[in-house]
């Protein structure tokens, strides 16, 4: 049995502007111990998808449909509370801004014990041992000492390392990190990266990563998921995605990012335009007003939503383009322009 | 913390010495730059009736020809350690805190203020208990289901609490109960009863004042809590504690109201200052023999010392109100302890 | 060598910190503590660092949005450090700065024409066709519709904000353009079209800039020579090509490492240096050379002894006790300043600490 499944999930906001369709058909599984990259730009829906699947899509009246599986049961039908009980417990979250994200007014300490004793009937006495042994198992120099600060006397870095340790303190089955280190500065980066992988395979966790950042999927992810306008347009292994990418959306953002690892290239490939806006999506593939490749799809594009549809051995694409045509133009267009000229 | 409390002491006690000297420049320097003489000064001490050269001796003895510099240091002096007043009939002493002698009744001002306090006291504290309790509730209610019927009558009937005066709201209130609808409270009628004496006729005389008060600053506080609580709900944190599986009332009230109660706890505290110093439009609507009433009485028979008595201590008050809250807002917010 | 457009020398910041019932200053945070780099015309230089490192303090310095404590800012000749408002304004026309959030920085109450027109009546000058005609040359240079003259801030994009922010800085031709952080706001997408688009400005219009950022691989495909600030100083200054390719500075390295690859594969293979714990805070920075407290290569002097800044290599600065990728003592002319000269001199590159 698949742990997480998602299945033709679909999140609207009813606004005064019209429908917002933040997620629009959205599918995917994810393993025990596996790490899924959800990659997007912003208003992509990669966030609104995992709040939805904890149950903490807000904004009033939103209207969700679709199916959401995780370890056999389904979710989106369940009843609030039952939702509530398992969040948490078997399923956590990590957001982006520490800061913001932990009460000022409470200690760490505090925080993370209400957590454990949602879930665990034990004394504060026992919940604060367990807190301790939390802040020592990310990283924090003298637990015992720091459990009784405040957020804000934490550094960044030692926030978010609380920030895992309380999601981590009821021992979740499916962690959600939303961003978790574009807050950071670089070298503290790297070290919660470092952390969240080997905390992942100390606890075995199904992981979800969201991120923009291409760099930070590709340390950690075995499977990515690329969304745009609300829709996955793109799915495979992290290979598939970065060697052997078929979308056009999925080359505009190599394209896009300057990289590190690679001769300097003269100059950067954008994606043209801006993304759309999620209430006045474009006809047909949503993408094709900025795709570069849209008038080799036979007119289709601008008419006919696209189908994920396999191209190869799990990886998934949605675009109008033939196989063989999105494979050529990689190979001989795309490919040579992000090696060094 | 230690120097945090310190600096803050220090400040109460320059704002205080700042007020008084307000005060007295409102009271004596004014007049003076307005063109009264020590003369006409002394005057109303010593009655119309008196004769140009009474007058005079008076004036000499209140002090009135002396550098204004010198006649407050006299009046600082009263209110720290006492002084003494010669009327001409003999010496009469006046204890610290010495904030002189009624015009009218020769007696000294501040045993009166004391009697007023409990009156004034128990009108504030029981109309505030009553306005957080149910102006927070409302607007933590209100705030959670927004739009709601409820959210929208609450917010008219605050609207209404905030815009109506008290003698209006006070008045209606008297007329509605003395004729029985719904029930029948006699209203106090210049009677108060200490709690001590007998705590049912206590609440008893006061709960009209109360409701009145209270109405007025619960709609304030309804609206006030409302906003704090739609900007804190939205907060990062409450999706953190959501996040972690906690029951919604925890959320809302452990987290959401927390956050939203610090604003509102500073003005909670200038209120009940200031109420303290007298709740002048209550106590003359329902003749309660308060400071607020002491003060108007002082004003309509102008009798100069008993207002300045009223002034001063009413400032103290909103000066202590301001400390304690000042000092409460550390404890609330860890973040403030910091500088 | 031609003189620099602009000379920063020594440039020092402290913002006191007081303490106690008379807020007696007790110390002061060195935002700001002996930077100094030269600006070429024609130039992009990039300033990198983490944050408390000073690199947007310098920026705001070097525009004169904040007084500095001391040091000296050339520009074009001229001592500007302590100038007067009145003798800045014109110099305000020739240094111009981009900001970070274009939702912020941008009046929401006040047109795209207004916005970008306002620098021309502000300073008062008279342009040919009338400002109108001027403000729509320059939103078509950025890449804007010159019709959108009349919308407001929050009618466009992010990416389209930040061009309005960067119209806004080309009203006047400036000379110098400092801009802090112009593209971490953005989408990666939309990144990469102004991150073009300056290049293109630059070409165009003759522009030189001091870009401020703390993503490396954006600074290392903008800038012409890159300087690495650790809390409020920079430790590395050099040219783009061997800052990349030869670090010298164990933190350069370190930060250099810590950027995550997009590329699956090298991510077992790769080695990393792996800094402990966070920046220390600036209010109380570590003795002598500041990076010793998480460098793996510090040892006794560099608790003691503050190492300079200096030129190892032709163009390539960098301010270590044991900097690697060194070239052995002596075997390279530099350039006036001596080499180091301490016990043993400088060790030759042992390769990086790895994980």
């Amino acid at each position: 049995m698949t742990f997480l499944e998602l299945k033709d999930l679909r999140i609207h906001f009813p606004t005064d502007d019209g429908l917002v369709k933040s997620v629009d058909g959205l599918s995917y599984s994810l393993e025990r111990g596996k790490t899924l990259g959800i990659v997007g730009e912003s208003g992509s829906g990669k966030s609104v998808t995992s709040l939805g699947i904890l149950g903490l899509h807000k904004g009033g009246p939103a209207k969700i449909s679709g199916e959401i599986w995780l370890d056999g049961e389904e979710l989106v039908s369940a009843s609030a509370e039952h939702v509530r009980t398992l969040r948490g417990k078997k399923m956590a979250m990590i957001f982006q801004d520490p800061l913001s994200a932990m009460h000022p007014f409470y200690t760490v300490g505090a925080q993370i014990i209400e957590a454990y004793r949602i879930h665990h009937n034990v004394s504060k006495k026992v919940a604060r041992k367990h807190a301790i042994d939390m802040l020592d198992r990310v990283g924090i120099p003298q637990p015992d000492r720091r459990v009784d600060s405040y957020p804000h006397e934490f550094s960044g870095g030692m926030r978010q390392r609380a920030m895992i340790a309380m999601a981590l303190s009821c021992d979740p089955e499916l962690l959600i990190a939303d961003e978790p280190t574009t807050a950071l500065d670089v070298t503290v980066q790297a070290q919660i990266l470092d952390l969240m992988r080997d905390l992942q395979r100390d606890f075995n966790a199904a992981l979800i990563i969201i991120t923009h950042d291409l760099g930070v999927v590709a340390e950690l992810s075995d499977d990515i998921l690329v969304m745009y306008a609300g829709k996955a347009i793109e799915y495979g292994t992290a290979e598939d995605i970065f060697e052997r990418p078929e979308h056009p959306y999925t080359w505009g953002l190599l394209g896009s990012m300057p990289r590190l690892d690679r001769e300097r290239t003269e100059r950067l490939v954008p994606i043209k335009g801006t993304p759309p806006s999620l209430i006045n999506v474009p006809q047909g593939c949503a993408f094709h007003p900025r795709c570069a490749y849209e008038d080799r799809t036979g007119g289709k594009s601008t008419t006919e939503v696209p189908a994920l549809l396999e191209s190869e051995g799990g990886h998934l694409v949605r675009c109008h383009l033939p196989r063989d045509v999105r494979r050529a133009v990689w190979e001989n267009e795309i490919k040579p322009n992000l090696e060094a000229s | 913390m230690v120097t945090y409390i310190i600096r803050r002491l220090i400040w109460a006690a320059a704002m205080l010495t700042i007020v008084s000297i307000v005060t007295f420049a409102i009271f004596f320097l004014v007049p003076r730059l307005a063109g009264a003489t020590p003369e006409s000064l002394a005057t109303r001490y010593v009655g119309r009736t008196a004769n140009a050269e009474q007058v005079k001796i008076a004036a000499e003895k209140l002090g009135f020809y002396d550098p204004l510099v010198v006649q407050y240091g006299r009046f600082a002096k009263g209110i720290v350690a006492g002084s003494e007043y010669d009327y001409g009939p003999g010496v009469e002493q006046c204890p610290a805190p010495c904030f002189g002698y009624s015009f009218l009744t020769r007696l000294p001002v501040w045993p009166d203020l004391l009697d007023r306090v409990p009156v004034t006291m128990s009108l504030a504290l029981g109309a505030a208990v009553i306005w957080v309790l149910a102006g927070v509730a409302t607007g933590v209610v209100s705030a959670l289901r927004r739009g709601s019927f409820f959210d929208r009558a609450a917010m008219t009937v605050a609207l209404g609490g905030v815009s109506l005066p008290i003698f209006f709201t006070g008045m209606a209130s008297l007329v509605v109960f003395s004729y029985g609808y719904p029930f029948e409270i006699t209203a106090p009628g210049g009677s108060f009863t200490p709690f001590f004496e007998n705590p049912v006729d206590w609440a008893y005389s006061l709960i009209l004042p109360w409701i009145t008060l209270a109405f007025l600053y619960a709609a304030g506080y309804a609206r006030l809590t409302r906003a704090g609580m739609l900007e804190t709900m939205n907060e990062d944190y409450i999706r953190t504690a959501r996040a972690k599986g906690l029951a919604e009332r925890t959320v809302v009230l452990k987290h959401g109201l927390r956050g939203a109660l610090t604003p509102i706890l500073t003005i909670f505290g200038l209120d009940v200052g200031l109420l303290l110093g007298g709740a002048v439009l209550t106590e003359s609507t329902y003749s309660l023999p308060g400071m607020g009433k002491y003060a108007i009485d002082a004003i309509n028979s102008q009798d100069l010392p008993k207002v300045m008595g009223v002034v001063l201590f009413a400032a103290f008050f909103v000066v202590v109100a301001n400390l304690i809250v000042d000092l409460l807002y550390a404890v609330v917010d860890p973040r403030v302890r910091l500088s | 060598m031609t003189d620099p457009l602009l000379s920063v020398q020594n440039l020092q910041k402290h913002f006191p910190i007081t303490k106690g019932l008379l807020k007696r200053q007790v110390g002061a945070v060195k935002a700001v503590d002996g930077v100094s780099f030269d600006v070429v015309k024609g130039e992009t230089i990039g300033l990198v660092g983490e944050s408390g490192c000073g690199k947007t303090t310098t920026g705001r310095l070097i525009t004169r949005l904040i007084e500095p404590t001391g040091g000296k800012i050339v520009f074009e000749g001229h001592d500007i450090t302590h100038a007067s408002q009145g003798r800045m304004r014109p110099l305000r026309r020739d240094v111009q700065m981009i900001f970070q959030d274009p939702y912020s920085s941008l009046n929401p109450r006040h047109t795209v024409g207004a916005i970008v027109g306002a620098p021309f009546r502000i300073q008062g000058i008279k342009t040919e066709q009338g400002t109108k005609k001027a403000v729509q040359e320059i939103l078509e240079l950025v890449g804007l519709n010159p019709e959108h003259y009349n919308r407001y801030p929050h009618e466009f994009s992010g990416g389209q904000r930040q061009r309005i922010g960067i119209a806004r800085t080309l009203a006047l031709k400036p000379k110098l353009i400092i801009a802090d952080e112009p593209v971490s706001a953005l989408d990666v997408s939309i990144q990469a079209q102004v991150v073009n688009l300056l290049e293109d400005l630059q070409n165009e219009l003759d522009l030189t800039y001091v870009v401020i950022a703390h993503d490396l691989s954006v600074v290392r495909h903008i800038s012409d020579r890159v300087a690495v600030m650790y809390l409020g100083k920079i430790v590395e200054l050099a040219d783009r090509k061997s800052l990349y390719e030869s670090p010298m500075h164990p933190y350069t390295n370190a930060l250099l490492s810590a950027v995550p690859i997009p590329d699956p594969k090298r991510r077992k293979e790769r080695e990393r240096i792996r800094l402990q714990g966070d920046v220390p805070s600036p209010l109380n920075p570590p003795p002598a050379c500041r990076f010793h407290t998480r460098c793996w290569k510090a040892q006794e002097i560099c608790s003691q002894v503050e190492p300079p800044l200096l030129a190892l290599a032709t163009g390539h600065q960098v301010a270590c006790h044991f900097p690697e990728n060194a070239p052995a003592p002596g075997a390279v002319s530099t350039t006036g300043e001596g080499l180091v000269t301490a016990d043993g001199g400088p060790a030759a590159g042992d390769g990086t600490a790895a994980e």
